[in-house]
């Protein structure tokens, strides 16, 4: 009898540090699996168990309209529930605005900015378009006659494309942008020299500069990136930096102690080496910014966002 | 390097017991995935991802590349017996594939589906295995014009091989068109036709679509007759292998379906479907018996079977020569890829030959597989329809249900499944054929934004879809299928009339 409750107390003591330190989460990728947002989720699912700052990590997937559908469903969901996080990002900012989403970032509080990707412009090798110079020089001489080939209209694509164009003393409303649906079909295009230069992610593009078929000749990153060979767009001339960002929220309704907690557990997950591995595998940067520099980087991003899509014409 | 050579260490991997049990595990996921309407092969790979971490690179792509193959092959198995096609690339199995089935002819209708997914997956690998570079050099010739040149052909080319009558054929395929509309408009982010109503941003999903038309509204129409329905479905007539025709009348279809599909999933714009599509309007062409069509043609299974699978070889051309996914799945599958550190492109064969290669060889396992693992089950299959009616429709209903709620958990698509079930029923009560439909949505908005960005970057000049001489070719083939039976009408006047009276039905 003393021995059993013994076992019973010894085994509730080591089973009782468990229990209080893991929260369980349930992450929501408001994305279909596959793309930047679930990777995201599932590579914090991940990184929070390997390294035991959770127990038990839930991912689910609410895809459609730019996270925007997935948004309003977790406001409503997530109330005051300190277990539900949400993954987001640059492109939501631009979706809440292109589709006049009646739920918005307002209804959800911002935890923390994870990784970040730098966008580059990109030529086919035997194009006549040599510098970031050249490129001005053309869409200064005839806007339309440059086509640029990206993501969905009003993404981060369509947006560093508009803001270069703005920055470069060109009228956005002129920019001749090309929207391609996911899954590579914009290299396609640049490769098979339909269009006169890409825009995109770097990891969109990366097999084919490093086979010689395409030349970088933008990076939107403030200072040149050791993997990327081209220069950036303030080197070239054009004083511009564009990071397409990816970040995570919590519900609506938390105690300060409640956000104080969660930011902890995502601190502690982005300084762990899983993370860091990750970001390495993925070619992720790590942008972490959390508390109020977020919440004011984000206030500004969505005000610089509102302007740029109003001058290439997609929001009134 | 000799390619042979290559292939051969190749196979030297696949065969290893290991990566032999990653097929099995792979092909038997992706059949079950595929039989489900709704969840494709696309969500298992993605939900597999991270529990493949552990594993080692190519045991993990060659289980992917099983789940891709396992999926086209069980899609069809489904259509063929419930009239519920799991993917999208079997749409065009349901309708010959289920009259066969109706009239007791379901056991050969499976076979030659299998066995036409099996030629079609050796031919195509092979194809792979020796064609990719020379293959994607064609597939990258194609830009917005062309692909909007090969919509025009398709639509031409389908909408004549759908029913008799021209009028409600067309009919059909504009309700289809309109459908295709709704969500956001990829070139301009606008939303149209959504009626403010968040669920419908995206637009409307292909597989509800298709389910809902097939299998809810059969059913319905099914309930709606009562005991007036006409005959009982007839499990198994005569034999339950092919016969001495029906191989005759399978194997050009398995052959032409392949040539039509390979290069068509290898195109980055092109997709599956459009390659079942085109095939099916071939075998109804070169079919020495038309009549049979939309009443249970073997070809008519034989063909697009084999053309899905080959695209699924297809589109892992561009993937592992360019690193450029043509399908959902091969999107999933380049996540996977980079998961390793692997980056798919034009140094994946020359960085690492051994994977590329073994991937390949086990794509021959993955096939040889599927067809000892599908065959022997025909029997079982068949069986299926003798389940009285009441009961087979109440379950099939049931399964569709559950397929688009597994997909897409939300009150909303399950609305959309019902509201398009009725529509599916109200179309076969007016006898509208139901596939024009479903092709509109998929080829509509595939042709509306080829053609946006063909005059984007020509800066509206039209004369540009006739300057490339990829689509000026296809247009005029699209001018020829269009014009010529009109012409052919024209010749007699007993034709006309019999014409005429066919159109207005």
């Amino acid at each position: 009898m003393k021995h059993l409750l013994a076992t019973a107390f010894l085994a509730g003591a080591l089973a009782l540090p468990a229990g209080v330190m893991a929260a369980d989460y349930s992450i929501m990728a408001p994305a279909a699996p596959g793309g930047g947002w679930d990777q995201t989720a599932r590579a914090m699912q991940e990184a929070l168990t390997a390294e035991g700052i959770s127990g038990n990590v839930q991912v689910t997937n609410v895809p459609g309209a730019g996270g925007t559908i997935g948004l309003a469903q977790f406001a409503q969901e997530a109330k005051g529930d300190p277990s539900r996080l949400i993954v987001g990002g640059y492109v939501m900012v631009g979706a809440i605005l292109t589709n006049k989403a009646p739920v918005t970032l307002d209804a959800v509080t911002p935890i923390a900015r994870l990784t970040g990707e730098y966008e580059v412009i990109v030529v086919p090798a035997a194009s006549d378009i040599k510098t970031l110079a050249d490129l001005v020089a053309k869409l200064k001489a005839d806007p339309g006659s440059v086509s640029w080939a990206g993501g969905s209209a009003g993404g981060t694509d369509h947006i560093t494309a508009g803001l270069f164009a703005k920055t470069a003393g060109v009228d956005p409303k002129a920019v001749n942008y090309v929207a391609f649906s996911g899954g590579g079909e914009a290299l396609a295009a640049v490769l098979g020299s339909q269009v006169t230069v890409g825009i995109s992610g770097y990891g969109e593009f990366q097999s084919q500069v490093e086979a010689g078929a395409l030349r970088v000749i933008g990076v939107s990153a403030p200072e040149k990136v050791a993997i990327i060979d081209g220069p950036t767009f303030k080197e070239g001339g054009v004083d511009l930096v564009v990071q397409n960002w990816r970040g995570v929220w919590a519900g609506p309704d938390l105690s300060a102690e409640q956000v104080a907690a969660i930011t902890a557990d995502i601190e502690k997950m982005v300084n762990s080496e899983t993370w860091k591995k990750t970001l390495e595998t993925k070619g992720w940067n790590n942008t972490w910014l959390a508390g109020d520099a977020f919440k004011a980087q984000l206030a500004t991003e969505i005000e610089a966002t509102t302007a740029i899509l109003k001058d290439i014409g997609l929001v009134e | 390097m000799d390619t042979f050579l290559l292939l051969w260490q190749g196979l030297a991997v696949a065969l290893q017991p290991i990566n032999l049990l990653y097929a099995l595990v792979g092909v038997t996921l992706g059949t079950a995935v595929g039989v489900l309407p709704g969840i494709g092969p696309a969500t298992t790979v993605a939900l597999l991802l991270p529990v493949t971490y552990k594993l080692d690179p190519a045991g993990s792509l060659i289980m992917f590349a099983g789940i891709y193959y396992g999926g086209m092959y069980g899609g069809s198995t489904t259509s063929i017996l419930l009239n519920t096609p799991g993917e999208s690339a079997s749409i065009v199995t349901a309708l010959e594939g289920n009259k066969m089935a109706k009239k007791g002819r379901g056991g050969p209708a499976l076979a030659t589906a299998a066995i036409g997914s099996f030629v079609a997956g050796l031919i195509a690998t092979l194809a792979l295995a020796f064609l990719a570079p020379w293959v994607v050099s064609v597939a990258l010739a194609f830009g917005p014009r062309e692909y909007f040149a090969l919509m025009v052909l398709a639509f031409v080319t389908v909408s004549a091989a759908f029913g008799d009558s021209a009028l409600r054929g067309l009919t059909s395929l504009f309700i289809g068109l309109t459908l295709g509309l709704v969500g956001i408009d990829l070139q301009t982010g606008q939303a149209r036709l959504s009626f403010s109503h968040p669920s419908l941003l995206d637009g409307i999903e292909v597989t509800t679509l298709a389910v809902a038309m097939f299998a809810v509204g059969e059913t319905l129409y099914v309930a709606a007759q009562g005991k007036r329905a006409p005959e009982s479905i007839e499990p198994v007539r005569g034999s339950l292998w092919m016969s001495a025709r029906d191989w005759a009348r399978s194997w050009k279809a398995w052959l032409r379906g392949t040539v039509i599909g390979f290069p068509i999933g290898a195109m980055p714009a092109g997709g599956a479907e459009l390659g079942t599509f085109f095939s099916y309007a071939v075998e109804k062409k070169l079919s020495k018996h038309p009549e049979e069509f939309g009443e249970g043609a073997i070809e008519g299974v034989a063909g697009p079977e084999a053309a899905n699978n080959a695209s699924a070889a297809g589109t892992l051309v561009p993937l592992l020569t360019l690193g450029l996914p043509t399908s959902a799945t091969a999107a999933i599958m380049l996540a996977g890829f980079q998961q390793y550190g692997l980056q798919p492109g034009p140094l994946l064969f020359t960085s690492n030959p051994q994977l590329v290669w073994g991937l390949i060889a086990s794509l021959l396992v993955a096939n040889l597989m599927l067809i000892v693992l599908n065959l022997p089950l025909i029997g079982l299959w068949v069986r299926l329809l003798t389940i009285p009616k009441p009961w087979l429709y109440g379950g099939i209903l049931m399964f569709a249900t559950l397929g688009t709620i597994g997909a897409n958990p939300s009150v909303f698509e399950l609305a959309m499944l019902l509201v398009f079930g009725l529509l599916g029923y109200g179309l076969r009560v007016f006898h509208f054929p139901i596939a024009p439909v479903v092709v509109g949505l998929i080829l509509g908005p595939m042709a509306e934004q080829q053609l946006r960005r063909a005059l984007a970057i020509s800066q509206g000049d039209v004369m540009v879809l006739f300057t490339s001489p990829i689509s000026a070719v296809l247009l005029f083939l699209a001018a020829v299928a269009l014009i010529l039976p009109l012409v052919l009408r024209a010749q007699g006047r007993g034709r006309v009339l019999a014409a005429v009276a066919a159109d207005s039905d």
